[in-house]
């Protein structure tokens, strides 16, 4: 039965239509006045600057994104690389590394490494941000705190070549017979442990940077956790940290090479891992670089024509075994089945998708440097043909030994990263083709992984190390039995041999036949299948000029930066 | 006055009305009726037919197109639907040592342009294989590649190789070659590092390829005809393209249809029932009973989700690579059925006080008599707004908790996770998110037309109305 | 009504507690170790960590340490941010996270409300359809698209007008906070259009609609007093959770919009398995929660008098 009132509805609902335009209006009035307050509020405790555009010539001024802000600064205590990035633009070290990123005096003026020590000259013009001079003590104290079991600091060892440090680390030394003494202000003494090739290269770490004991002291055990808990001897000094939110440099008139700084302020006022996001503050004109592309934004950058380049990061990926007797990943034929079938040229070249990427054949990258050129080129890495049919006849050798009937099912980590999941479905996909065998995919949030690692709880995981110091032994050493980060337990005698041999020879030929020695044993044993060497394509303002990159040291590097108006 | 002429017949009576009113039909109970009108109800109907199109395409799917939706075609990534399949037969790949010429000259700190670039052979979506005239004085030299002519401004593109000795002449780009133009531009480099002013660019046109072994054990041609190298053949046809790893769309989304139907039909139904169950008897009874409820329910909803994910996922035992549908399901009835219980509690609240509740007590009504027939019925407004609004919810979260080894293990496929996957490439290759979105998008309308359809359904206010 | 709303402070205090207990149980149940880290450290440094952060201790002295130190409101040191206390990361990100749900909420109360009266109204006519469709693409699509998206025309737009109409991402002034909040907003404005719907139209229908109008009563009184009053009792239920869903839940706009939020630290202390800001976060959401919802409880007394609260 029809409503018996229809005009009467009618009109009600037209009236009642007319009465939710006018609240439509007043709660839109409404909703401004909020943002209004609400703005006002948040000024009187936000940081409250304002930004400038990616680039302002007049004033100096780069804008930049970061993807996650430095958890904090104490640099006896920084791992991540946005910290040393960081790190290397607020703080300098004895030694530094210049725009073709070799190492140039820093804080230290000259220096003598000789087999049992070095000591090293300090300048007289460096100058904290105070005013006051950098000092040998402050070295000294900052290498102290660094290896003492109470900072717990995760890169202790790479202060182990100093005399005493690794049993002072391990708390079985006290602290005061660390072989590291400041002889007065300007000279600094220091004795290894053993003859050490690579001295040099360390001592340009973060790990190393000078802390003055007065201030460090002053600060409630709050070094670095702000940027008013931080004295600055570098390029810049931080003036803007608000946690997450914005991050300030600019440029530190007491630096003793201020005249090679050109840029006045570096502005770090967006923090987001989202590409898209970095790309959209980009194409806006808010930033000046974009340092992470995904291979999916390629076609964008392209149709924008901007100006891309390449950086290899340093880094090496390979799959890592699990080489505890109980798996079946210990099975030398099962690993060699597996290698004879894996491409890396159809890895990184369909599915990963990105300029910049190398296919991986050896542990060692093909940017170290070997005795007078390339290490790769002086020791290629050992060649390995693909081969399906001999593969299926390790595998079946492999079945034999284990005694089974199928072939095995094998659990492979990996981290939660889209990539990451993309790879293993790619690699779950090849082993199950070729091979018969049963990936099982363990996605894993990050800590998860690390603990699962740690503990040795996978078949076959995903795993990638990025260099510490620019030699060799960086690489070469990760396989070695006693190495905490060797999470698959490879073990092999001559391997570890050649590993000690590395450490303590000075002789370049001997360290470099070592490492030679160590990528054929890698090799032989399948110890690892290498996969690819990280690289990427990024985006650069082009009224942007000097930057560094680099593998090894603080990247991007912007204190040799400047601005061309014209480009 | 006037004057009326009656007469005796005026004052006859006209007819005799004996029923005023007569029963057309039997009165129909109040579920008769909201189920009379239910079926006349067309968007119910509607709702209906998307939901039987639905099922079949998950049920009968898979058998009229029977891929394996797993099976990864390299040679066709991410290709939009009605793509061109034509392939030709090669050689298989056959590593290329390139050429290298012999060099007097030592670099100079300017360079000129590279002369003249051309190709080793025919350029393919194997490789492609570039050569180019040695430039005087250079200590090396630079590839590029462009999908645009970089002509007008010298952009040009992709930094494919940094090449440092000055003997090699030629570079073999393997990345990512689809059947397209690219531009190719090699620089040279001087001895400082820095990039000649001027260059040469090749236009290349890259055909897809694929070796005769490839083509028989994908089943393109029979294994009866002879190919010989530079036939054509076609690439495996994919109705609504393929995906990131080459995985044909159509199988996936069919699969992932089981996967998502499932969870998004059978979680929101169990954890709503649940709610709904709570929240009546929580508002209900009211008093204490009510407030430890409801202070239980607060704490269930406080809780970090993803921790407790997790923890769900230790406690059943899921290994890696497993498929864990049912925890996921118990977790996500056990962890999402308060905010329900809360909106049929403050419905029941205000439904309490109504006269109709009274009036039925009054004639001596019991409690669950009062609950099933007269409360609950006019809570199923909110009740199918929650539902309708949980499908979609469901089927992501799913898809989030993939990402910490929950739900489906891949590369079982699902609509949430196909459309997480699709927005990395939402802007280059759309139809990588849209087809997913848009399955889902219709089955929250089914959802959504299906609850319209009840709510008016039940609605007593309406009842012999329309 | 003050005896009411102090019973439920109590109340509150014992769910937060309770909240606060499960959450500890569960976070030490979960494999994983808060202080491993990419680069693998020494016996020693690692005896030194745990004592630092006191995790050598046994599990229940771990657990009344932190309750007693919660009870004073001091919720610890972050483990990854290792020199900054959880109330210093919660009281400079969360009133960003406030500011931004606040204003989705609003925005989303008050759209919700208009556009369900509208399409109530409206039942089956082109504004109906409209909207629903509207809400059905808005709720099928992952709130990522939505977001990336919206950045995205924000970027056409700048682009077409010349300058910077609207900053595309960051934090800070006015103009930063309207487009997020409004996308954080958008996903409960589809939810409450629908839900006002569904609830008006029991209202439209309802006698006393029809005794109220023929009794005389100007439209404007009928709509407002009766007919929207009545109706927005579920939309009043849902706001009070909403709130604090979408203070947490903010995770991907502030992640798209560059937003210095709470929501992101929570969700990569979760993957950090840093226990100090996962508890100091989880506590305070949930006393946040609690207390919105015995706002939204006492709200209903207000606006439905017949609702008595006992």
């Amino acid at each position: 039965m029809p409503n018996t009132m229809p005009d009467v509805s009618n009109s009600l609902t037209r009236s009642a239509s007319f009465q939710l335009i006018w609240l439509g209006i007043a709660a839109t009035l409404g909703f401004a006045l909020l943002m209004v307050l609400l703005s006002w509020a948040s000024a009187l405790t936000g940081s409250g600057s304002s930004t400038l555009s990616a680039i302002d010539a007049e004033s100096g001024t780069l804008t930049l994104q970061l993807s996650t802000e430095p958890p904090q600064l104490d640099s006896t205590r920084a791992t991540d690389s946005v910290s040393i990035m960081i790190l290397g633009h607020v703080m300098e070290g004895l030694l530094r590394f210049d725009a073709n990123n070799q190492l140039v005096p820093g804080v230290a003026e000259r220096w003598e490494i000789r087999e049992d020590g070095a000591t090293f000259w300090l300048r007289e013009d460096a100058r904290w941000s105070d005013g006051l001079p950098v000092t040998a003590h402050d070295f000294s104290f900052a290498w102290h705190t660094a290896l003492a079991p109470e900072t717990a600091s995760e890169y202790a060892f790479i202060l182990y070549p100093l005399k005493n440090a690794e049993a002072i680390n391990t708390g079985n030394l006290p602290i005061d017979t660390l072989g590291v003494h400041a002889v007065n202000d300007r000279v600094l003494e220091v004795q290894f442990e053993q003859p050490l090739a690579y001295f040099e290269e360390l001592v340009a770490f973060p790990t190393y940077n000078p802390i003055r004991e007065d201030f460090y002291r002053n600060r409630d055990g709050r070094y670095g956790a702000d940027f008013e808990d931080l004295l600055y001897n570098g390029p810049f000094e931080m003036t803007v940290w608000v946690h997450g939110a914005h991050l300030r440099m600019e440029k530190n008139t007491h630096y003793w090479d201020h005249e090679r700084v050109r840029l006045n302020v570096i502005d770090i006022p967006y923090f987001t891992t989202d590409t898209t996001a970095a790309l959209n503050l980009y194409k806006d004109g808010q930033i000046a670089i974009v340092d992470y592309l995904g291979a999916e934004q390629l076609d964008e950058v392209l149709q924008q024509r901007w100006e891309l380049l390449r950086f290899g990061d340093g880094s090496v990926w390979f799959l890592a075994f699990n080489f505890d007797p109980g798996r079946v990943t210990s099975n030398w034929h099962l690993r060699k089945a597996l290698q004879l079938v894996t491409d890396p040229s159809e890895l990184v070249n369909r599915i990963i998708k990105l300029p910049g990427n190398l296919p991986g054949e050896s542990l060692f990258p093909v940017w170290l440097q070997g005795i007078d050129g390339f290490f790769r080129q002086e020791y290629p890495a050992p060649q390995v043909a693909l081969d399906a049919d001999a593969a299926r006849e390790h595998l079946r050798l492999a079945m034999e030994e284990l005694g089974l009937d199928e072939p095995p099912s094998l659990a492979l980590l990996v981290d939660d990263t889209p990539g990451a999941g993309r790879q293993a479905e790619y690699f779950q996909n090849l082993y199950g083709t070729q091979l018969g065998i049963d990936i099982r995919i363990d996605r894993q949030i990050f800590k998860q992984r690390l603990a699962k690692m740690q503990n040795q709880d996978f078949d076959v995981a995903t795993y990638g190390w990025g260099p510490d110091f620019a030699d060799p032994l960086t690489f070469g050493e990760l396989f070695a039995s006693w190495n905490p980060n060797n999470n698959g337990r490879f073990s092999n005698r001559e391997y570890d041999q050649s590993v000690r041999l590395a450490q303590s020879s000075l002789d370049p030929r001997i360290r470099m036949d070592a490492f030679g020695r160590q990528q054929e044993i890698l090799s032989e044993e399948v110890a690892l299948i290498p996969n690819y060497e990280r690289g990427r394509v990024y985006i650069k303002d082009r009224r942007l000029q000097g930057v560094v990159r680099r593998a090894v040291g603080p990247d991007p590097d912007f204190t040799n930066a400047y601005i061309v108006e014209n480009p | 006055m006037t004057e009326l002429s009656l007469t005796a017949a005026d004052f006859e009576r006209v007819s005799v009305k004996r029923r005023v009113q007569t029963i057309a039909r039997p009165s129909l109970s109040y579920w008769r009726d909201a189920w009379v009108r239910l079926t006349a109800n067309r968007r119910a109907i509607a709702s209906l037919y998307i939901v039987i199109a639905l099922l079949l395409f998950t049920v009968a799917g898979p058998w009229v197109w029977a891929v394996d939706p797993t099976a990864q075609d390299l040679d066709q990534l991410s290709t939009p639907p009605g793509a061109d399949r034509r392939a030709q037969i090669v050689e298989p790949y056959a590593p290329w040592n390139g050429v290298a010429t012999t060099i007097n000259e030592s670099p100079t700190d300017i360079v000129g342009a590279t002369a003249e670039i051309w190709l080793a052979q025919p350029a393919s979506t194997q490789a492609v294989r570039l050569v180019w005239a040695p430039v005087l004085g250079a200590s090396g030299y630079r590839v590029y590649r462009n999908v645009y002519d970089p002509a007008p401004d010298g952009a040009v593109g992709l930094p494919l190789a940094e090449i440092y000795d000055p003997r090699q002449v030629s570079y073999e780009d393997l990345l990512d070659l689809t059947p397209t133009r690219y531009w190719y531009s090699v620089i040279a480099t001087d001895r400082n590092g820095r990039e000649a002013e001027e260059y040469t660019t090749l236009a290349v046109d890259a055909i897809r390829v694929i070796t005769a072994a490839e083509a028989q054990t994908r089943g393109l041609v029979d294994l009866e005809t002879p190919l010989s190298l530079g036939d054509e053949v076609r690439v495996s046809f994919h109705p609504l393209g393929t995906d990131y790893l080459g995985r044909d769309m159509l199988a996936r989304l069919m699969y992932g249809a089981r996967v998502s139907l499932f969870i998004g039909i059978i979680a929101p139904f169990f954890f709503v029932l649940t709610g709904i169950l709570y929240g009546s008897a929580a508002g209900f009874i009211g008093g204490r009973v009510d407030q430890i409820l409801m202070r239980f329910a607060d704490f269930v909803v406080a809780l970090p989700f993803l921790l407790f994910m997790i923890l769900f996922k230790i406690a059943f035992g899921i290994g890696p690579g497993e498929s864990g549908v049912v925890p996921m399901l118990v977790a996500l009835v056990v962890l999402s059925w308060p905010a329900t219980a809360r909106l049929v509690r403050g419905q029941i609240l205000q439904i309490r006080e109504e006269a109709y509740i009274g009036a039925s007590q009054l004639l001596g009504a019991k409690t669950h008599y009062l609950i099933l027939r007269h409360m609950i019925p006019n809570t199923v407004g909110v009740v199918l707004v929650t539902l309708t609004f949980a499908v979609p919810t469901v089927i992501f979260v799913e898809a989030f908790l993939s990402f910490i080894g929950m739900g489906v293990a891949p590369p079982t496929p699902s609509w949430g996770s196909m459309c997480n996957e699709g927005i990395q490439t939402m802007l280059n290759h759309p139809h990588e998110l849209i087809l997913p979105a848009a399955l889902i998008s219709l089955t929250v309308l089914a959802f959504n037309l299906l609850g319209d359809g009840l709510r008016d359904a039940l609605d007593a206010r309406m009842r012999s109305r329309e | 009504m003050y005896v009411y709303a102090l019973k439920r402070l109590v109340q509150g205090v014992v769910t937060v507690w309770f909240i606060a207990t499960a959450t500890f149980v569960a976070m030490h149940s979960v494999p994983g170790d808060p202080l491993l880290n990419e680069r693998g450290v020494n016996e020693e440094i690692r005896r030194n960590l745990e004592e630092r952060y006191g995790l050598d201790r046994p599990i229940f002295d771990q657990y009344l340490i932190y309750m007693g130190n919660m009870a004073k409101g001091d919720f610890g040191i972050s483990f990854t941010q290792q020199n900054r206390s959880v109330n210093d990361i919660i009281r400079e990100h969360f009133p960003v996270s406030a500011t931004l749900g606040v204003l989705a909420i609003v925005f989303a109360g008050l759209g919700g409300v208009l556009w369900g009266a509208l399409t109530a109204l409206h039942r089956n006519r082109l504004p109906d359809v409209i909207v629903m469709f509207l809400v059905i693409l808005g709720i099928s699509v992952p709130s990522f698209v939505i977001a990336a998206l919206s950045q995205l025309a924000l970027v056409g737009l700048n682009d077409l007008v010349g300058f910077s109409v609207l900053p595309v991402a960051g934090w800070g002034s006015i103009l930063h906070m309207l487009i997020p909040s409004l996308v954080l907003g958008l996903g409960t404005m589809a939810f409450l259009t629908r839900l006002m719907r569904s609830s008006m139209l029991e209202i439209v229908n309802a006698d006393f609609i029809r005794t109220a109008y023929s009794k005389g009563l100007p439209p404007t009184r009928v709509f407002l007093k009766h007919q929207l009053r009545n109706a927005i009792l579920p939309v009043i239920t849902v706001l009070g959770p909403a709130i604090a869903a979408i203070t947490t839940g903010g995770f991907v706009v502030e992640l798209v919009f560059a937003i210095p939020g709470l929501g992101r630290f929570f969700v990569q202390a979760v993957q950090q398995l840093d226990y100090t800001v996962i508890m100091g976060t989880t506590v305070f959401y949930g006393a946040f929660l609690v207390f919105m919802v015995i706002a939204v409880d006492l709200l209903y007394g207000l606006i439905d008098p017949r609702v008595r609260l006992k």
